[in-house]
């Protein structure tokens, strides 16, 4: 790091003080154990889901034959279908295809502002960050429409039986909610609304916080402090936030 | 006081670095679409999943390594963050695992 102010001085051992061991600043290595916890997290609502959809039994036969019931755990195929504009038309995860482009390319846009940041060329820091933004906004409003559509639900509903005063009864259920949807179990919907909601808000804080750096860049707080490094911590965090969503697509959507 | 902008020295654009962030770019969106074309080939699975989760780590591999720079960050570092890991394949390995041994229905 040319342009960190951390001071790494070369004493006689590390145990001496005034020594960076692992060779980055404090605020960037906060930052990575910060990260490490926040992985944590997400491992544990990742992994309940495992647990819970092993816990379940899955569908029996051929896919096309699939249908939506309490009685089995749903093919994530067969719910996120939908993309906007279309109706009718079953184009199983595309849109989510599309979420995970544009969640890479704002990841790259992001690692350019940080290249941009070691050479001190503000202007291409500003551009970067603007574009990384709107990646996140996309990112955000094409979430918005996927937990719309789900929420409002497709088709004319699903039966699902339930046990009412201690008996199988069958109900239409259209949608979802924390209670029932029509996909199938309710932990399935729950899931649904834990996981891709604390994932969205992390890309909500995410951009904010790229806002704030390209607010600060705008008005020369880095070149007055002589270096970009909150560019580069912030970087970390976004970076992260698409971690998270690689893992939330493969055992959410994929699998 | 007059307003003094800091003297800055704009060093120009390493294009040898920003090539290889972009092909970074380019390998983490070709192994999505594999990802994708397994999704609708192979029959569900444990070994399909087994793919999925070895594509998963590739990607999270470039993520991290590259997008994130910890290849390059000193080895305590680098150790720092990976070894606790473990503890989360521990738990995904233990918990599915008993979840297959629940029953709810």
């Amino acid at each position: 790091m040319a342009h960190s102010t951390a001071a790494v001085s070369h004493g006689k051992s590390v145990w001496d003080g005034g020594t960076s061991p692992m060779g980055v600043s404090y605020g960037k290595l906060m930052m990575w154990f910060f990260l490490m916890s926040d992985a944590f997290t997400f491992s544990g609502l990742l992994i309940t889901y495992g647990l819970v959809r092993s816990s379940n039994p899955a569908f029996v036969g051929p896919v096309k034959d699939f249908f939506f019931s309490t009685t089995h755990w749903p093919i994530p195929e067969k719910v996120y279908d939908a993309i906007p504009f279309v109706h009718g038309v079953e184009l199983p995860l595309v849109f989510v295809g599309f979420m995970t482009f544009v969640l890479i390319m704002s990841s790259v846009t992001m690692v350019l502002a940080v290249e941009a940041g070691h050479r001190m060329d503000r202007q291409s820091v500003e551009k970067w960050m603007l574009w990384t933004i709107v990646g996140g906004l996309t990112f955000l409003s094409c979430q918005a429409w996927e937990w719309t559509h789900f929420i409002i639900g497709s088709g004319d509903g699903t039966p699902m039986a339930e046990v009412l005063n201690g008996q199988w009864v069958q109900h239409m259920v259209q949608g979802a909610n924390l209670h029932e949807n029509q996909y199938g179990p309710p932990a399935f919907a729950d899931f649904f609304f834990f996981i891709t909601g604390f994932h969205g808000f992390h890309v909500f804080s995410g951009v904010l916080f790229n806002w704030l750096i390209y607010y600060n860049t705008a008005t020369g707080v880095y070149d007055r402090r002589g270096h970009y490094e909150m560019v580069e911590k912030v970087g970390l965090y976004w970076h992260f936030v698409d971690l998270v969503w690689v893992f939330v697509f493969t055992f959410f959507y994929l699998v | 006081m007059a307003h003094h902008e800091p003297q800055v020295i704009v060093l120009p654009p390493d294009k040898e670095k920003i090539k290889k962030l972009w092909r970074v770019a380019l390998i983490l969106l070709l192994v999505t679409m594999v990802e994708f074309i397994i999704a609708f080939t192979l029959p569900h699975g444990p070994s399909k999943t087994f793919l999925f989760v070895i594509l998963t780590i590739v990607k999270a591999g470039y993520i991290v390594g590259e997008f994130m720079h910890l290849r390059y960050e000193v080895k305590v570092l680098f150790w720092a963050v990976l070894v606790p890991m473990i503890f989360i394949v521990w738990m995904l390995v233990a918990f599915v695992y008993e979840g297959t041994k629940i029953v709810t229905y």
